[in-house]
């Protein structure tokens, strides 16, 4: 897929935002059982939160049945704490926070048993 | 796929320092940037003082209902969950912090679920040495004879919430027993009494909507208390509170599927606590205060509910409300319909649930 991904930069010349997304208590499972990916995603614009979600929904959920696991009316499912760098997104603005370089993007489901 | 060995990895620390604004500073200290809004009170704190202040909270949970005694060996529910590892760390941190005097063990139930239940234990090991605490396993196998996925392969997928609750309900009392403990301490937090209440409410279940709401619950004639620290603690915080202190706890649904009303009720929850959320504490506190209109005496004389506390169960001696309890019942059922043939080392239902899941999730 990096490949993919240099070529679109020469070819558009489009840049990209460097960002590490970790998907937490157990949201994993549909991301391959992969906990933490370093992603790159292109920009055109600034790249805002709501980019990152269509982003991931388009390009990592392999099962289109999973998306609702993750998201519910356009945005992340109530019970998924979504952390930037540590902060609840609640006070980064959610879905407008604009991304930079080297952020860590958390989506920690809380809705299994305890 | 066998259960592969489970390593923490713990989440990553930001790298990305930025310039903190004024009206981005905790409203606690005035000093940090705040990084999350307290959902109880939309309170913004930093994260020093969001431990400080969930720290003593559940300290103050603890003093004002007096939930130890000086000298007292407590059991710790532990499934290796975000809220029992959460639990257990805070009770070691507050009992050496505020000297209660009490003495911490770990008790686990082992249901014999394959592809979870062994993977949720081994969190549990390792938070044993992490916390330095002792640790008890009781099993059904050893205690009934079944292991959940046994259960399963003979009674169906959709009822093993029912038959799970119950035995796991009286292998905790009875692991207690075994470790002469009287007091049982489980990670319920708000958000699980608050659906509670609402499942009761939901279904008309008086008997038990009066008594949901307690922190400590005792059975008449039973040795054994439990108490839930938790109570007034959102599970949101509690997640937090897990991921910024770096918490190795297990998270992977049970491979048998929830049971659907609980489900629902849960995802009610979460969608109004996404709109207004102070109304998980508010549903606990309406809980307290509903008081139900006495029975009438000719009523509780006859025991129209049939209810008595503090009754044995005929069989097998453990506290029941009727002539035999619910887990000698459920196994008379399942001994009956045990297959009368086995084979030498049958482990076809070892791991049943999660071929199951595996096979619904395929598609052509």
């Amino acid at each position: 897929m990096n490949e993919l991904i240099s070529k679109d930069i020469k070819r558009n010349k489009t840049r990209m935002v460097k960002i590490k997304v970790e998907f937490l208590g157990g949201l994993d499972v549909i991301f391959n059982k992969e906990r933490v990916h370093n992603l790159n995603v292109p920009k055109e614009d600034p790249v805002t939160m709501a980019d990152l979600l269509d982003f991931i929904v388009e390009t990592m959920i392999a099962n289109k049945k999973d998306v609702e696991v993750f998201l519910e009316n356009g945005t992340v499912r109530p019970g998924i704490i979504t952390l930037i760098n540590d902060t609840d997104w609640e006070l980064e603005g959610e879905l407008e926070y604009v991304l930079e370089d080297g952020d860590i993007i958390s989506f920690t489901s809380t809705l299994h048993g305890g | 796929m066998s259960s592969k060995s489970f390593v923490y990895v713990p989440p990553s620390e930001p790298v990305n320092n930025k310039n903190v604004k004024i009206s981005q500073l905790c409203e606690l200290c005035h000093a940090r940037k705040a990084i999350l809004k307290r959902p109880k009170n939309m309170q913004k704190v930093c994260k020093l003082c969001f431990f400080h202040v969930f720290e003593t909270e559940i300290h103050n949970t603890i003093i004002d209902n007096n939930l130890f005694y000086r000298g007292e060996r407590v059991a710790v529910g532990a499934s290796g969950g975000k809220d029992s590892t959460v639990l257990a760390h805070m009770l070691k941190l507050l009992n050496e912090r505020h000297d209660y005097g009490i003495d911490i063990v770990l008790l686990s139930v082992d249901e014999g679920i394959i592809g979870y239940r062994d993977d949720s234990l081994a969190t549990v090991k390792r938070n044993q040495k992490q916390y330095g605490l002792p640790l008890e396993i009781v099993s059904f196998k050893e205690l009934y004879n079944w292991t959940m996925d046994e259960i399963v392969a003979c009674a169906g997928i959709r009822n093993s919430c029912t038959y799970c609750g119950v035995f796991r309900r009286q292998a905790l009392d009875r692991g207690a027993e075994k470790l002469g403990i009287n007091h049982v301490i489980t990670g319920h937090n708000a958000d699980d009494m608050a659906e509670t209440v609402l499942m009761n409410i939901l279904r008309g279940d008086v008997a038990r909507l009066e008594k949901s709401t307690a922190i400590i619950t005792k059975s008449k004639g039973s040795p054994i208390k439990r108490s839930k620290p938790f109570k007034y603690s959102y599970q949101k915080e509690i997640v937090l509170y897990a991921h910024y202190k770096k918490l190795d706890y297990f998270s992977t649904e049970c491979t048998y599927a929830p049971e659907a009303f609980r489900g629902t009720a849960r995802e009610f929850m979460k969608n109004l606590e996404s709109v207004r959320p102070s109304c998980i504490i508010d549903i606990i506190h309406s809980g307290e205060n509903l008081v139900l209109k006495k029975k009438d005496a000719s009523q509780t004389k006859h025991g129209a509910t049939g209810f008595v506390d503090g009754n044995r169960c005929e069989k097998c001696g453990y506290l029941s409300s009727n002539k035999k309890c619910k887990a000698c019942i459920l196994l008379e059922g399942l001994e009956a319909n045990r297959a009368t043939i086995s084979i030498e080392n049958d482990s076809s239902v070892d791991g049943a649930a999660r071929v199951m899941r595996q096979l619904e999730h395929m598609s052509f």
